[in-house]
């Protein structure tokens, strides 16, 4: 109860409470999240099972459209018949998942290799720096590309289409993760020539523990910062994958997929396909870019505004 | 035996192609219960002492000979884990700032409690109670509000008292204190040093004292050591350093004294300042300041050599004494 006080007192939360677009932008993100991970309780179709496709039913436009329109399909239907209300909420939970576990990995990574770095320096520090440029020298979609491609090729269609989220997590996560480690090696850097530190190896603490309950908790407003924007690149870069058919398969489409699908319709005049799931990756993304900078501004009092 | 006795410590900081010597011979005994207090101006090696005591010199410095003899075991060559558990154990250190060492993502409590348990092997209800009872034993009042406190909500001298508990802890033998009120206000200043004294007598724990307030020092040390530019310029009993002071460095410092002034008169000034350690005049390091020197101070290091019950570096000395 106590600590629940301390958070409704906090700084955070009452600059929240004055933050117009903070509130928007969180509420939205809320939503698709909510949307998302009820998609089984609330999606009218299950994209998934064939049984509930009808052929048929392909490319019916939404319902606002003034012809051809079917009271079921709020959203229309895409070239195999799916609900497109339904793929989105679908899609939108793979996308959402494949973001967050995929951050979840970069942080994983990047920050136990930063702290390290940091905290140990001399050779670990270069050796670790050195992977890390190597790293960033070539591009996340090129590596994406090129491991997705390898891992199709060896294992076949069939085996990817199982474990694609799970592949796609690891390109990603694995892409991404010298972000976090130059972040945190540079603070990690300012923190250790702080006194605490050396009153923290004064008590005798070990070094391991000095690392994980001294330094860490004194650089994760970077970590938090860098993460939100993360997260949207995560997503970006599943789209980016699918779209380019080297990511989520066409029987379980994440956002990027479906506007991947649809982009063969768009000239014979079934735009709806692309265009709907498009704008809510638009607005996924910016509801979470701008709860980012919200926060970067929260947690950087040098950037106040006010 | 003396619990803990430097002998012939040298440390040095290799910087590219010259190597400086941050502490050059310097030797100390300290027995339990005793109270030592290290006095210089700033630079002159008094943190890297106690630093390099307890084995934490910053990168790239290193002791380069030398021992530190605690307990009858030479700290200089025992294992990283052994003086992992000397450290913060039986050895404790109080820094200046309070405000710095404690961390300010945790509340006092985690950290007086991780302290402990990273030393002894018990519950933490058993560590939460040591931990209250150390903070009234600094005379914290309600210690068990101040327990789940960030350091950020206590006052300077609150933090300090905060500080000293954790130092005690673990009942060490030895507390090595590193200008512990320089940060603080004049007033809490007293305060503060009276509780470091009455505690370190109370539990006979040894302290070494470092700082350049030559009054605080001769309030509560038994024994003083004055270095200069990384060498022993004197060292004695206090009372007889601040009466019959027998280097000219010392002299001067205590004719800077306010209190040694009529008043209203203009302060004794030592000419000069302390060379940095990359430009150490030859001979006696204190030479160009100094009103004694000759073509010898110039030309050979003195060696510290016992005169009554001080031991002093100044080839002319017994002129000083009597100066």
């Amino acid at each position: 109860m106590n600590r629940i006080r301390l958070f409704m007192d906090s700084d955070l939360v009452f600059r929240f409470g004055r933050d117009r677009v903070a509130q928007f932008s969180f509420a939205l993100f809320l939503a698709f999240v909510i949307a998302a991970f009820a998609a089984p309780l609330i999606a009218p179709f299950d994209p998934y099972d064939p049984m509930q496709i009808d052929l048929m039913d392909s490319e019916i436009p939404p319902l606002w459209q003034d012809a051809n329109t079917d009271p079921r399909f709020l959203f229309g239907t895409d070239a195999q018949g799916r609900d497109l209300l339904s793929t989105i909420l679908y899609g939108t939970r793979i996308s959402l998942i494949i973001g967050f576990c995929a951050v979840a990995l970069q942080i994983l990574i990047g920050v136990s290799i930063g702290l390290i770095s940091g905290y140990v320096g001399g050779r670990i520090d270069s050796f670790f720096m050195r992977l890390a440029d190597i790293q960033l020298s070539l591009s996340t979609l090129m590596v994406a590309i090129i491991a997705s491609a390898v891992f199709k090729a060896t294992f076949g269609t069939e085996i990817y289409g199982n474990v694609a989220i799970l592949v796609l997590v690891l390109v990603i996560g694995i892409a991404e993760w010298p972000q976090y480690a130059r972040t945190v090696r540079a603070s990690v850097l300012a923190e250790r020539s702080k006194e605490y530190v050396d009153a923290a190896r004064v008590i005798g603490l070990p070094r391991w523990r000095i690392m994980i309950r001294h330094v860490l908790p004194n650089t994760l407003s970077p970590i938090l910062v860098i993460s939100t924007v993360q997260i949207a690149n995560a997503i970006i870069s599943e789209a980016a994958l699918s779209f380019l058919g080297l990511g989520m398969p066409v029987n379980k489409p994440s956002l990027g997929s479906l506007i991947s699908s649809g982009f063969e319709f768009i000239f014979s005049g079934s735009w709806w396909i692309t265009v709907i799931p498009s704008l809510v990756l638009v607005a996924l993304i910016l509801s979470i870019n701008l709860l980012g900078d919200w926060l970067r501004d929260v947690l950087n009092p040098r950037l106040y505004k006010d | 035996m003396a619990l803990l006795e430097v002998r012939n410590l040298h440390v040095e900081f290799p910087l590219g192609r010259k190597t400086l010597q941050a502490i050059h011979g310097l030797s100390f005994a300290l027995d339990k219960g005793e109270r030592l207090g290290i006095v210089g101006e700033s630079g002159a090696g008094k943190s890297v002492a106690a630093f390099s005591i307890l084995k934490l010199i910053a990168k790239p410095g290193r002791i380069a000979a030398g021992e530190v003899i605690f307990d009858g075991r030479d700290l200089a060559k025992i294992s990283d884990e052994e003086m992992r558990q000397i450290r913060g154990n039986r050895i404790s250190m109080i820094f200046q700032d309070p405000m710095m060492t404690l961390n300010p993502v945790l509340t006092v409590g985690t950290q007086m409690v991780e302290c402990l348990k990273a030393h002894r092997d018990i519950s933490d209800a058993e560590a939460k109670r040591l931990a209250i009872a150390k903070l009234r034993e600094v005379k914290i009042p309600s210690a068990e509000e101040r327990f789940e406190n960030y350091p950020h909500q206590l006052s300077g001298g609150m933090r300090q008292r905060v500080v000293i508990a954790i130092a005690l802890l673990t009942d060490p033998a030895v507390i090595i204190a590193d200008e512990p009120t320089t940060a603080l206000d004049v007033t809490i200043q007293a305060e503060i040093m009276g509780l470091m004294l009455d505690l370190c007598r109370d539990h006979a724990v040894a302290l070494m004292l470092i700082t350049h307030d030559l009054a605080v020092v001769s309030q509560v040390t038994q024994k003083i050591c004055v270095l200069y530019a990384g060498r022993l310029a004197e060292q004695g009993p206090t009372r007889s350093i601040i009466t019959q002071p027998k280097h000219p460095y010392t002299q001067g410092l205590i004719k800077a004294l306010p209190q040694q002034n009529e008043p209203g008169a203009r302060l004794f000034q030592i000419p000069g300042t302390m060379p940095t350690l990359d430009d150490v005049p030859a001979g006696c390091a204190f030479h160009p300041r100094c009103a004694f020197a000759d073509e010898l101070c110039r030309r050979e290091v003195p060696e510290p050599r016992p005169i009554g019950d001080h031991r002093v570096a100044c080839h002319h000395a017994e002129k000083v004494a009597s100066a």
